[in-house]
């Protein structure tokens, strides 16, 4: 029983994971339907940024707290650069958009090899983060998982706030579903384009803050994670934040399932094996956007 | 631009990516044919020796540092003459991960530079990509890490450790501080499971139980279920023979969990002191690592060494075990090839048995029949500063056994 309830949390934060790397690039990809490849080197930005501070702020604590805005802020800004000096260029072209951002992210890989070196580096976490609440019946509940878990869902609940409450949200659905008829109704949309990126981006900078406390920081992390966070985005339906929610916690549970009863690759097979079929009865994913765009 | 479309795009992308990784793994053999045997040039007054190790991709983090000592091994030899008076010219080509670029790179320092012996390869996987083309051009290979064992060829040279230097003293050591049960977590590929098949035959004959087998796919950073279950295993101790990143995800994993050195110790066989660096001390505190060398391993070679490797890279830089056995190839070469007084392979490999030399690890001795080294096992704990201090030692060089023959529980294993 103990092992159920372990292996359902485990599920869980598997999901809170995918969900807080896959929620930058539900707005980038599912909102502006561009394909960024290099969104993993941003999540690897705010992974090194975490590690920078560290070397000036001792307290893991406090460093931590500083990293999750100034990670925000650095990874959206390298997010804009790219979107200003590339994407906008290329908002007709998906494929080249592809290509040249996957270019982007070898660069920043290399970037970061030259800067930090090949080698991981590491980050201390703070004292209370490594530890863990101890359940009635044996069952522990790691607290870093449970901050990753806060901070996905505070996200997820700042992003929905945001996209339905303020002008800005309103502005970037009204992009989303009608380009041409916002653009007529007075809508700057390449002002609209480039704060949805600093938003996604900038998600993708806080995620990598939340991943130094799970797993390495080095310059390929960002290459594991960008396969993951595209499944996600591509399953919950493009245009949606709430498709994304719920296959980032369904992928995750089923994937911790998967492993306790056979075996982590077996499992990444169950996965894909899952989504093929999933996208095979729906291949518009969980929800689509009902627009009466023409495009 | 229809959302399809873009989707459509995508699954190119990931076809892509995809692609890039699986050349990673691929193989091919290299087999032209016919050529017996190139001989190395030796006519002007310098050598060409090969270095081959991955500059570039995944391996290049562990592989760069094994380059670095062999260039110092190489530096101190002409500093003090060179090899039978002429000096070491290295000539250096990138693996690049790669394991197809690895035979190629081979036949070419053999062929197009015609150099005495290569030193390098780090993976099993590059090692079995290059060893039909060292036999098949007679050449020497002078191979500087750990492995699974269960291998001897003619025309390498294995200065790590085999299974019999490594994984049973890390067992021997296990039982010999009462673990009866052991949990083993893996990579999932080649080495792992070979190990893993050893240590289960140890097992079973030495009265331990194994309570569980898992296998992370290369690179797999989600570790919340495998530690599940290793921590309702109950088990005593947990061998581990994770690669690369994973051993991050698992070590933080580990100590969220509520899992402790104390509780429940890890024993690895391959984090050495470059990747505890990278873990993070806080997660690897009080852990045990199985090797033959650390950078604390007392002994005048050993200050001589790590100071000199420190003066050229920098004082913050760490020695490890597999920077040391490559270190110790390129001199082992050396004393061969005086003491054939030749640099011919054929001559060299018949010279080589029961050479010698001072290692920093201490004294190694070169076995010509299985053309490994005797080298002495240590067990050692990782401290708060980063570095491994030894807790244990076998007291002597372990012969090398790479089939584990005088093994009688491994009859059935090869």
């Amino acid at each position: 029983m103990t092992v159920l309830f372990g292996q359902l949390f485990t599920g869980i934060s598997i999901g809170a994971v995918l969900l807080l790397i896959a929620l930058g690039l539900a707005l980038t990809f599912g909102q502006m339907n561009v394909i960024n490849m290099a969104h993993g080197e941003f999540i690897m930005a705010g992974a090194y940024t975490t590690y920078v501070l560290q070397q000036s702020i001792t307290g893991a604590g406090l460093s931590l707290a500083v990293a999750l805005p100034v990670a925000f802020v650095v990874a959206g800004t390298m997010g804009v650069l790219l979107e200003v000096l590339l994407i906008r260029r290329l908002y007709a072209r998906p494929l080249d958009t592809l290509l040249v951002t996957w270019g982007v992210s070898l660069i920043l890989q290399q970037l970061a090899r030259d800067i930090f070196g090949s080698p991981n580096v590491q980050t201390r976490a703070p004292e209370l983060l490594t530890g863990n609440v101890a359940l009635p019946g044996g069952l522990t509940i790691a607290n870093n998982r449970l901050f990753i878990l806060a901070l996905a869902l505070a996200a997820v609940a700042a992003l929905t706030l945001a996209l339905r409450l303020t002008p800005l949200g309103r502005r970037i659905r009204a992009v989303v579903q009608n380009r041409d008829l916002a653009a007529v109704s007075g809508i700057a949309t390449s002002r609209v384009d480039r704060t949805t990126f600093f938003l996604g981006s900038g998600l993708a900078g806080l995620a990598g803050v939340a991943l130094t406390l799970l797993g390495p920081i080095g310059p390929t992390m960002g290459t594991n994670l960008i396969i993951d966070a595209f499944l996600v985005v591509v399953v919950g339906g493009i245009g949606q934040l709430k498709g994304s929610v719920i296959v980032a916690f369904a992928l995750g549970v089923l994937q911790a399932t998967g492993e306790y009863l056979t075996t982590l690759s077996v499992a990444k097979v169950i996965v894909f094996v899952a989504i093929v079929a999933f996208l095979q009865w729906r291949p518009q994913g969980l929800f689509t956007l009902r627009t009466r765009s023409l495009a | 631009m229809s959302l399809f479309r873009g989707r459509r795009i995508l699954a190119g992308a990931m076809t892509l990516v995809a692609a890039a990784a699986m050349t990673a793994c691929g193989s091919k053999t290299t087999d032209e044919g016919g050529a017996t045997g190139v001989t190395a040039d030796v006519s002007g007054d310098t050598v060409k020796v090969g270095l081959l190790n991955s500059l570039s991709g995944t391996m290049a983090i562990s592989e760069v540092t094994v380059r670095d000592s062999i260039m110092l091994a190489v530096e101190e030899i002409n500093a003090a003459g060179g090899v039978l008076g002429k000096k070491i010219q290295p000539v250096g080509e990138d693996g690049a991960s790669d394991w197809p670029t690895f035979a190629e790179k081979a036949e070419k320092l053999i062929s197009e530079d015609r150099v005495a012996a290569v030193f390098g390869c780090w993976t099993s996987a590059s090692r079995k990509a290059v060893k039909p083309v060292f036999e098949k051009n007679k050449a020497l290979l002078f191979y500087p890490v750990q492995y699974e064992g269960l291998e001897q060829s003619p025309y390498i040279f294995y200065t790590g450790a085999t299974t019999n230097q490594q994984i049973v003293p890390g067992l021997d050591y296990l039982k010999s501080q009462g673990a009866k049960s052991v949990y083993l977590v893996g990579s999932d590929y080649v080495f792992p499971r070979t190990a893993n098949k050893i240590i289960k035959a140890y097992a079973t004959a030495n009265g331990m139980t194994v309570l569980g087998e898992d296998y992370a796919p290369l690179g797999s950073t989600e570790f919340g279920t495998i530690v599940n279950k290793v921590k309702s295993s109950g088990a005593d101790a947990v061998f581990n023979t994770l690669n690369g990143d994973s051993n991050v995800a698992f070590f933080k994993e580990y100590k969220s969990a509520g899992l402790s050195a104390a509780a429940m110790p890890v024993v690895s066989v391959s984090i050495a002191e470059e990747e505890v660096k990278g873990i993070g001390t806080q997660y690897l505190e009080g852990q045990l690592t199985a090797w033959n060398y650390y950078q604390t391993t007392p002994g005048a070679a050993n200050s001589k060494f790590v100071a000199a490797y420190k003066a050229k890279y920098g004082a913050d830089k760490p020695t490890s075990d597999p920077m040391e056995a490559a270190y110790v190839g390129v001199h082992l070469w050396k004393a061969m090839v005086e003491k054939a007084g030749a640099f011919d392979v054929e001559k060299v490999r018949s010279a080589s048995d029961g050479i010698t030399f001072d290692a920093p690890e201490g004294l190694v001795t070169v076995d010509g029949k299985t053309q490994h080294i005797a080298k002495t096992a240590r067990i050692g704990k990782i401290g708060a500063d980063g570095l491994i201090t030894e807790v244990w030692n076998s007291g002597k060089p372990v012969a090398p056994d790479p089939y584990l023959k005088t093994y009688p529980w491994a009859s059935g294993l090869s």
